[in-house]
């Protein structure tokens, strides 16, 4: 089995009429992802992807109808913290957030309503999910990436391509490459989906991607150290990036010394993790083990 | 600043990523917020001339500070404040500071305050704490210009607090907070409001960091904010008009402005490799393998999801006016970038702009084949992996790019 999605799920294209909307839920649709319905408010009544999918006003009613379970969101930044909250509303348990740059305020809010009912937000400023060969939530190319056994997490999105990419070069599948996001403020970090390939029994080995500012990989390293059996491999984007220009004290006071690509690979190297210098050593990494 | 608004609120990828999330206000621009939010700040006006120093320091009667604008932490001890007594010092003291420059930030104005005398100096700030998903409230007795140190050498003198985004800071976690740093029954009622204020201001006004240190209790038993920090959350820009015209460039480079206007996200670095890549997390990994090849990058630039030719030409213009580039790294991963847009913004570029600087190229994913047929031809050397590029382009720039 993949994690997050499979062939259980029944997807929701929430601004399936827009330029990316259009486009991606086509991709998906001819990888073999069960696409039910799409949500355009005032488009309500239309088919599209040649008459396959019906569009809804709502997402209440699209999953009254359609029985959807799982959301992909692209609509525009200033809307889509609104549309979160509408698939969570209507009882959807997996929302796929691509749209990136959310204001902070509202994904704040966005994330307590989540919590409270208990729905797993993946993004904002994700590129999405891909389950090797046949289910795909997101904007990952196909082609990029075949079934295997290794799992990648990632708050990238091209990087995560490049990594994916490498492993199908050298001739290395994926169970499942999940994309947490870049945003600031995302539903779901990486110790999460650590705690996901962990129970999945098609996943062997696991990929963690991460990359300079905030803490995430940190607490994923400590994660790592008291709760995962299988072997994780890290690479860590922006050894040379000038540390980020910050003003006041406030952010060093939360992050002490948190955040630089040193001290996030020094803390996943003492958990066991072998870390890659660049992306490309990451297959040899794995053939080692 | 128009295309920055788009930018933010219209499209669903941009490249504005990682270094261009806040924007930051002066000092003057901060206290203009706290007088709306009635947190006591002292009396004064800015100034932008020598004589306009000298008349707000005759109207404000007494001793004042003079405080030099720019967006720069350490500007006291770097000489950009200072105390006088007569309105005479005062445009003494303002022709001096006026036109130099702080740590390569340009002093254009001056804020004039009256002198406020400090029994003690406290710490109060907001911002977000990315992890747990809230707002953090941070406040110290031990305010001022150490308050890292603080925090790092002794944490238990720094009170913090979560504050649920859906309730708001609540009177009685105000009164923890103002109990947790020992502040003086009479002060209490002062310091709630204080920081009810700060925290309806940065709800209202989508702030990332909000900040008043010090906090000055005075010899009159008084609290005053003495300085500030506040950030804006770019991303809600389009629901505040009034802060875009406020945005201070003087401290970016011109490229840095130019990048904006085609949100491009760049910054300059020390290096000769000019890189262009897109995605910020595949840029930054394109400079470390640059490094890990014993080459350095000059500068992080990220083209974003889909860019147009038009774009990857302002990005290559931008790239190339740097005299310190001799080499170009090229590295796409096309997803929604489409590698034939891409190979016709390399083309145009060589088109319009006459340089010797040779251009590694690597391009992979959407439409590969069609970009690699359009560069065929091309004065450009071209790579299959990300590793063969980067050890292409370290010896070019080694041999000084011929």
């Amino acid at each position: 089995m993949s994690i997050l999605i499979n062939g259980e799920t029944r997807l929701l294209v929430q601004g399936i009429t827009g330029h990316e909307g259009d486009f991606h839920a086509q991709q998906m649709l001819s990888y073999g992802t069960q696409i039910v319905a799409g949500v355009t408010p005032g488009k309500g009544g239309d088919w599209v992807l040649n008459g396959k999918v019906p569009v809804f006003d709502s997402v209440k009613t699209a999953v009254e109808v359609t029985g959807a379970n799982t959301s992909i969101i692209f609509v525009p930044a200033r809307f889509a913290g609104d549309a979160i909250l509408e698939a969570a509303d209507a009882g959807i348990d997996l929302v796929i957030c691509i749209t990136e740059g959310i204001p902070i305020k509202k994904m704040l809010k966005v994330k307590q309503v989540i919590k409270s009912k208990n729905v797993r937000l993946i993004g904002p400023n994700s590129p999405g999910i891909i389950s090797p060969p046949m289910c795909k939530v997101g904007i990952v190319p196909d082609n990029i990436t075949f079934k295997g056994s290794v799992g990648v997490a990632s708050r990238s999105g091209t990087l995560t391509y490049e990594v994916v990419y490498a492993l199908k070069q050298a001739g290395i599948g994926t169970s499942t490459c999940v994309g947490i996001g870049g945003d600031p403020i995302i539903g779901t970090n990486f110790s999460e989906i650590l705690s996901y390939f962990e129970g999945d029994s098609q996943t062997e080995i696991i990929i963690l991607i991460g990359e300079i500012g905030g803490n995430d990989e940190e607490i994923a390293a400590d994660f790592i150290a008291n709760s995962m059996t299988k072997p994780v491999i890290g690479f860590i984007a922006g050894r040379v990036a000038p540390a980020n220009k910050r003003m006041g004290h406030a952010g060093a006071i939360i992050e002490g010394s948190f955040g630089s690509a040193d001290i996030k690979i020094q803390a996943l190297k003492n958990a066991g993790v072998q870390i890659a210098n660049y992306p490309e050593e990451i297959p040899s990494l794995i053939k080692r083990l | 600043m128009l295309s920055n608004k788009i930018c933010n609120g219209g499209i669903i990828f941009c490249a504005k990523g990682k270094y261009q999330g806040i924007m930051k206000l002066h000092e003057y621009q901060s206290k203009e917020i706290f007088r709306d939010y009635l947190i006591p700040i002292p009396r004064g006006h800015l100034a932008s001339t020598p004589e306009e120093a000298k008349l707000i320091a005759e109207e404000l009667n007494g001793p004042v500070v003079l405080k030099a604008q720019v967006l720069v932490g350490g500007r006291g001890k770097a000489g950009g404040i200072r105390l006088v007594n007569t309105p005479e010092e005062a445009k003494e003291e303002a022709s001096e500071l006026l036109g130099r420059t702080i740590k390569n930030f340009p002093v254009r104005r001056l804020l004039i305050e009256e002198a406020v005398s400090i029994q003690q100096e406290i710490y109060l700030g907001m911002t977000v704490d990315r992890h747990a998903g809230d707002t953090l409230v941070i406040a110290s007795a031990e305010g001022g210009v150490d308050i890292e140190e603080v925090a790092q050498n002794t944490p238990e003198k720094i009170a913090r607090l979560s504050i649920n985004p859906l309730v708001g800071l609540q009177d009685y976690q105000a009164r923890n907070l103002a109990l947790e740093i020992e502040l003086s029954r009479p002060l209490w009622r002062s310091f709630i409001a204080i920081s009810q204020n700060l925290y309806q201001a940065y709800q209202d006004l989508d702030l990332t960091l909000a900040e008043i240190n010090p906090l000055v209790i005075t010899h009159n038993n008084l609290l005053v904010g003495l300085d500030s920090k506040i950030t804006i959350d770019d991303n809600a820009l389009f629901l505040h008009p009034e802060f875009v015209d406020k945005r201070d460039v003087s401290a970016e480079t011109s490229e840095e402005i130019e990048a904006r206007k085609f949100c491009l996200s760049y910054i300059n670095l020390s290096g000769n490799i000019g890189c262009m890549v897109n995605g910020a997390g595949l840029a930054m990994a394109t400079m470390d393998i640059i490094q890990h090849k014993g080459g350095q990058p000059a500068n992080f630039l990220d083209i974003g999801g889909g860019a147009s030719s038009e774009r990857v030409l302002a990005a290559l213009r931008i790239i190339l006016a740097n005299p310190k580039v001799n080499t170009i790294l090229i590295n796409i991963f096309g997803g929604i970038t489409r590698c034939d847009e891409v190979a016709n913004g390399i083309i145009r570029t060589m088109h319009d702009i006459e340089t010797h600087v040779p251009f590694v190229v690597r391009l992979v994913g959407t439409n590969e084949a069609e970009g690699r047929l359009i560069l065929e031809g091309a004065n450009v050397q071209t790579a299959k992996t990300l590793d063969e590029a980067a050890e292409i382009a370290v010896a070019l720039s080694q041999k000084g790019g011929a």
